[in-house]
């Protein structure tokens, strides 16, 4: 038959009012249009989508962001401040008032500030409020302050910073528009969401070829144009071997070098020297370099300086040489060559040999040149920019191994050596980088009963006078950050936190106050053990750690281990700056910051966790958080956000400041909120064109950035292929100067401490002596954000299992079938998963998806869900110690330089094993009873 | 049984790159948003936070491969509605609930008349369709008929949730009856192709195939010389020859 067509609505009404706000289903931080209904109910968010105009997504948003509803109205969000009535981790709490819940916190955390302001840790896992919550801790006093950074990507970060003055994501970015080569370094599919895949579309509308090094080949590799399935742990080695191909073809910017590196610069070569091993400098402290015209040392900078990038000094018989004579030394030997690291990296030497190729053709062959005159800091100006069009992408996938410190630098050194770095087609950064290691602060660590800290608590070191020890040597701060063990670790080092307040060492403290962070399962090592440490009584029944307060907005497995909870509300009930101050949202061309507000009101007894601090700081009277009367300062985080000023003129936000004219710089604009949500949530501050590229060096760029407040004075500097700090911490680890490190720890200074990137196998220590052999990783989704928000009604849907993923050598050895279970051990545990087959995976490599495993109990989840019955973490396997030394010394599962977690040094066995009769995976880790109850039987959110 | 128009004015309909799809799922969740919002009967999820089984209309698919020689690769593969021109979902359905608008081409079920029998599910050659279970009726991808025309959304907007959310830029909406629309000339310009075009159903919507992968080899010797020369061809041996090298380098510049 024949149908009338019905008649169809084609224009329906998507909601009542748009609000523009900002994404938090993760750190990416994009726009969001948010579709508000009014109901007899109240106003119900209707449905989610990209910010057109935003500069970070531009309109698109991800999985994630386009799931947000189901955040919002998870059935595991808290509900009111709880006190705990069970034991730590049962999860039986009772509900009390917000005024209960601040006189329980004051009355542990009065006293010790008084006495000890150490004796309170608070550590804030995801937060992106750093520089509020960091200054709250400083007023509180104790140097016992970090966020997740320590477990995440410090490396990267790090590595990024005293190499080139800034790193990848919100430091840097692709030129996507010129670049013609990417390659992309062991980043996890969730990362930098959507700016990654929207220049990966781009890139391939140009013709661009994107290259993958990732043992495994799924999301950005699965579309990579070549894919190198690196072993894990080696990146540093192939990165290496690349340099050795392209050194010794001279396919490397010679001019780039000499001009805008420390390349050319003397290093002091007398071994009797106590400067042995760092640059030479002038009586001002100005890095010398040899001076081909004048012939004699002088200082860098100058402006008719005639720079020799192979120039040598000779004095008393010492002839000195430059950084990158010490580099050609270095990376010419052999032991680099690729038929030298092939069998280790897991690429044979001829594609090694042949992407150093592509890089040096597209490099030198398809190098661009942009018509834009600029003048550098030594006054020369250049009628051009030049460019090579080759860029580079990493994030934890090199970073987190013990060598992973190195092997970032190794990475940047390969960019600065094309001259990839600020150039067109290359890497470019974005403000407020870049910014020289040594214009950070240094890390401070001075307590004083009573009073706030002597300043910030993280920071850069720079030598071992700037290391967190106290008086006797023995660590200031609780995490052993800053310590001889882990000297330039710059953002703390979170994952030692339970574990070292359990032992008391380097000392007891009283309260463990978390934000954000799933300390007791998926962001721990060693989870179980984690549990039983949070657990644990002493001889008098009393708990080890006596006081936990947390704040999360869902029913985590860490509620059930605290004993005082502040209820966070969701992404779209809150206040929030992303702020130049701390992780901004800007772009190459662009200075930009943003804001969250609350686009519908909270429902429950529930307040933004930077409001809770803020009263709980003003109930103690913790100084810049009352007035002289003693009077709360600020009402709520929103009005800290408009009014507080971290220099004069410079606070959280920079636009709209003063009359509301002014950007960057500016007196307090009680309006400044009511103009960042007109103007969609965000606001930008273009950078001249002149002044896009060459930004450290361009004096454009450095006016522009002290004008609108980025810092005070220009500050530019060359890169540091040498890294000076390191050099300085191995010169004491030789017997120079006053502070000594510990004899068991000067062998290992030594080795890994060289200025100059080297490599290291990291994952020797973690085999069993050749027990284990196989490396096993982990990986966030591009659809699921491990704990930071809840179980997903939708998400879950997408990655609620998470198999553990063997190549086909293995499979096939073990003669594994579909449905098929495993048992997985390493040196500290075992755990008993299902398994699945995965062909395009590096052959000696198996991987899990993070976090998709739960605690029974816990999210609001249901006991049959998946999550709980076959959901599992590795992080059992993983022990946040090494295996015990000949001595009986067991170090930190960290890399010795910055005190980076290593996850990916694991190494397991992995054997094929009976189904467990009850089909649940191992360990099993109890349950939780849930302060929130279950998720309801069906769902058709229409409002 | 229904009838098919016997021709549309339009073909509305998306091409899908899967040389550039990555596998987020943003168009999974985005489509899931929008039509548990809009269109008929909300999408639902039974059973959302123990074992859940949701109705989605558009779904990504990733597929391993070992090919004989060269590297394992993996491929994502969204799949929704083709709106096929010889649409065998409409023809099978006994109340006329599943239809083909004669405007644009676009397969719709009027969930009024649908009965939830589900005859044009097990039509369908693509699984593209999905029963319900709270409501009964059956759900499928709408091109976002209440978007694409949609006065109350900027025109900019006026395109189905999925392509506006696809980070990628994976996902491209138009008219590929005009052969001058810009779907229907990337279609010809990267090879567009039909899912399984044997079936007979003559689908609208295209697939641009993936590119050929893993083009940098080990190079290939012909005679004595190294065919990445230029390239890679040393200009020393030792740290001492690169030296002089780069300073004779510089000399030029």
């Amino acid at each position: 038959m024949t149908i009338q067509q019905p008649i169809v609505d084609l224009s329906p009404k998507v909601g009542d009012e748009v609000r523009k706000t900002t994404c938090y289903m993760c750190a990416c931080r994009c726009g969001i249009d948010v579709h508000v209904k009014k109901t007899p109910d109240g106003e119900k968010i209707a449905y989610i989508e990209g910010n057109r105009d935003h500069p970070v997504n531009q309109g698109v948003l991800c999985a994630k962001g386009s799931a947000g509803i189901m955040q919002h109205n998870a059935p595991s969000r808290l509900k009111a401040p709880m006190k705990r009535v069970g034991e730590r981790g049962e999860g039986k709490f009772e509900e009390i008032s917000w005024e209960e819940a601040y006189d329980i916190a004051a009355s542990w955390l009065e006293p010790i500030r008084k006495t000890d302001p150490s004796k309170l840790a608070f550590f804030t896992g995801r937060d992106q409020s750093q520089s509020f919550t960091s200054w709250w801790a400083q007023a509180f006093g104790t140097p016992n302050y970090a966020a997740h950074g320590g477990f995440c990507s410090v490396n990267m970060a790090a590595g990024g910073i005293y190499t080139m003055g800034g790193a990848f994501w919100e430091f840097g970015q692709p030129d996507w528009e010129r670049t013609k080569l990417f390659i992309l370094f062991g980043v996890a599919e969730d990362h930098d969401s959507n700016p990654i895949k929207m220049g990966i579309g781009k890139m391939k509308g140009h013709g661009g070829r994107v290259v993958g090094v990732n043992p495994i080949r799924s999301g950005y590799n699965a579309v990579a144009d070549d894919w190198f399935g690196v072993t894990p742990g080696t990146d540093g080695l192939l990165i290496l071997s690349l340099v050795h191909c392209l050194l010794k073809a001279g396919k490397i910017d010679l001019e780039y070098l000499r001009d805008f590196t420390d390349a050319p610069v003397l290093i002091d070569a007398d071994p009797a020297s106590p400067t042995h091993g760092l640059a030479l400098v002038d009586d001002d402290g100005h890095k010398l370099v040899w001076d081909k015209t004048e012939n004699r040392p002088r200082c860098y900078d100058a402006e008719d300086v005639d720079i020799d990038l192979t120039g040598t000094w000779e004095r008393d018989g010492i002839t000195h040489r430059t950084v990158f004579a010490h580099m050609v030394d270095k990376y010419l030997d052999a032991q680099y060559a690729p038929e030298a690291v092939a069998e280790r990296v897991g690429i044979e030497a001829g594609r090694i040999r042949a992407l150093a190729a592509e890089i040096a053709r597209v490099a030198f062959e398809e190098a661009i040149e942009l018509d834009h005159e600029w003048t550098d800091f030594r006054g020369r100006t250049h009628k051009t920019m030049k460019g090579r069009p080759v860029s580079f992408h990493a994030m934890r996938g090199i970073s987190a191994h013990a060598n992973g410190f190195q092997t970032c630098r190794a990475l940047h050194m390969l960019q600065i050596l094309i001259g990839a770095v600020e150039t067109p087609g290359g890497f470019r950064f974005k403000p407020p980088y870049p910014k020289p290691a040594t214009i950070h602060p240094k890390p401070h660590c001075k307590v004083t009963p009573g009073a706030p800290l002597d300043g910030p608590h993280l920071g850069f070191t720079h030598g071992p006078d700037d290391l967190c020890l106290k008086d006797d040597g023995t660590p200031a701060r609780i995490d052993k950050a800053y310590t001889w063990e882990n000297p330039m670790s710059s953002h703390g080092m979170m994952h030692m936190v339970i574990s070292n307040a359990h032992a008391g060492d380097p000392y007891k403290i009283d309260t463990l106050f978390l934000y954000m962070a799933n300390m007791a399962w998926n962001s721990s090592m060693n989870t179980s053990g984690t549990m039983k440490m949070l657990s644990d009584k002493d001889e008098n029944g009393d708990y080890v750690i006596p006081h936990i307060i947390y704040s999360d907005a869902y029913s985590s497995e860490m509620v059930a281990y605290a004993d005082l909870i502040l209820p966070d509300t969701t992404y779209l009930e809150r206040h929030d700056c992303i702020s130049l101050l701390d992780r901004p949202i800007c772009e190459a061309e662009a200075a930009a910051d943003a804001i969250r507000w609350p686009v519908v009101e909270p429902d429950r007894n529930v307040k933004g966790f930077q409001t809770a601090l803020i009263e709980l700081g003003a109930k103690m009277g913790l100084p810049g958080f009352v007035k002289d009367d003693g009077s709360p300062k600020f009402k709520d985080y929103a009005d800290y956000i408009t009014n507080h000023e971290r220099r004069p003129g410079v606070g959280p936000l920079m636009g709209w400041r003063g009359n509301g004219e002014e950007t960057g710089r500016g007196a307090v604009n009680p309006q400044q909120l009511d103009r960042y949500i007109e103007n969609g949530g965000f606001a930008i501050a273009h950078i001249p064109e002149n002044a896009q590229f060459y930004k450290p060096w361009n004096m454009a760029y450095q006016d522009w950035a002290v004008e609108i407040g980025l810092f005070d004075k220009a500050a530019p500097y060359l890169f540091t292929l040498w890294c000076e700090p390191l050099r300085r911490f191995q010169l004491a680890a030789e017997g120079h100067g006053e502070r000594q490190p510990p004899d068991h720890l000067r062998a290992r200074i030594k080795t890994t401490m060289d200025p100059l990137p080297i490599w290291w196998d990291a994952t020797k220590e973690h085999d069993g002596d050749g027990a284990y052999t196989v490396t096993a990783l982990t990986q966030r989704p591009m659809a699921m954000y491990h704990s930071w928000g809840t179980q997903n009604a939708w998400l879950r849907q997408i990655h609620g299992m998470n198999p553990l993923y063997v190549p086909t050598k293995i499979w096939q050895a073990e003669g594994f079938a579909e449905g098929d279970w495993a048992k997985v051990s390493s040196p500290h545990g075992e755990i008993t998963v299902p398994v699945a087959h995965m062909p395009a995976l590096n052959e000696n490599t198996v991987w899990t998806w993070n976090a998709i495993g739960k605690r029974k109990g816990a999210w609001a989840l249901k006991d049959n869900a998946p999550e709980v019955t076959k959901g599992f973490l590795l992080n059992h396997l993983i022990h946040e110690l090494m295996p015990p030394k000949a001595d009986g010394m067991r170090w930190s599962n960290s890399d010795p330089i910055t005190g980076q977690a290593a996850w990916f040094d694991l190494k397991v066995k992995i054997e094929k094993t009976a189904a467990p009769a009850d089909g649940q995976a191992r360990p099993n880790t109890g349950s939780q009873a849930s302060p929130v109850g279950t998720g309801p039987d069906a769902l058709a959110w229409e409002v | 049984m229904t009838a098919l128009p016997k021709s549309t004015d339009k073909k509305l309909g998306l091409v899908i790159d899967l040389d550039t799809c990555v596998g987020c799922h943003a168009c999974v969740t985005a489509c899931k948003g929008w039509n548990t919002q809009n269109y008929g009967a909300p999408l639902s999820d039974m059973d959302p936070y123990g074992k859940p089984e949701g109705t989605f209309l558009n779904r990504i698919h990733a597929f391993q491969s070992q090919p004989e020689t060269g590297l394992a690769q993996t491929t994502h593969f969204p799949k929704s509605c083709l709106h096929c021109d010889d649409a065998p979902c409409v023809t099978v359905c006994p109340t006329g609930a599943s239809y083909k608008r004669a405007e644009d081409g676009i397969v719709l079920v009027n969930e009024d008349a649908c009965m939830g029998c589900g005859l044009c599910a097990w039509a369908c050659p693509y699984g593209a369709r999905e029963i319900d279970q709270a409501q009964g009726v059956m759900k499928k991808c709408t091109l976002c008929v209440d978007r694409i025309y949609n006065e109350n959304l900027p025109e900019v907007d006026r395109q189905p949730a999925c392509v506006r959310t696809c980070p990628a830029g994976a996902r491209h909406f138009g008219d590929l009856a005009d052969p001058t629309s810009d779907v229907s000339i990337l279609v010809a310009e990267r090879g567009g192709m039909d899912l399984m075009p044997e079936q007979g159903t003559a689908p609208v919507n295209k697939y641009l195939p993936p590119r050929p992968k893993d083009q940098i080899q080990a190079p290939v010797m012909g005679g004595d010389e190294d065919i990445l020369a230029p390239y890679l061809a040393p200009v020393a041996e030792e740290p001492k020859g690169l030296l002089a090298w780069v300073d004779r380098a510089l000399e030029k510049l």
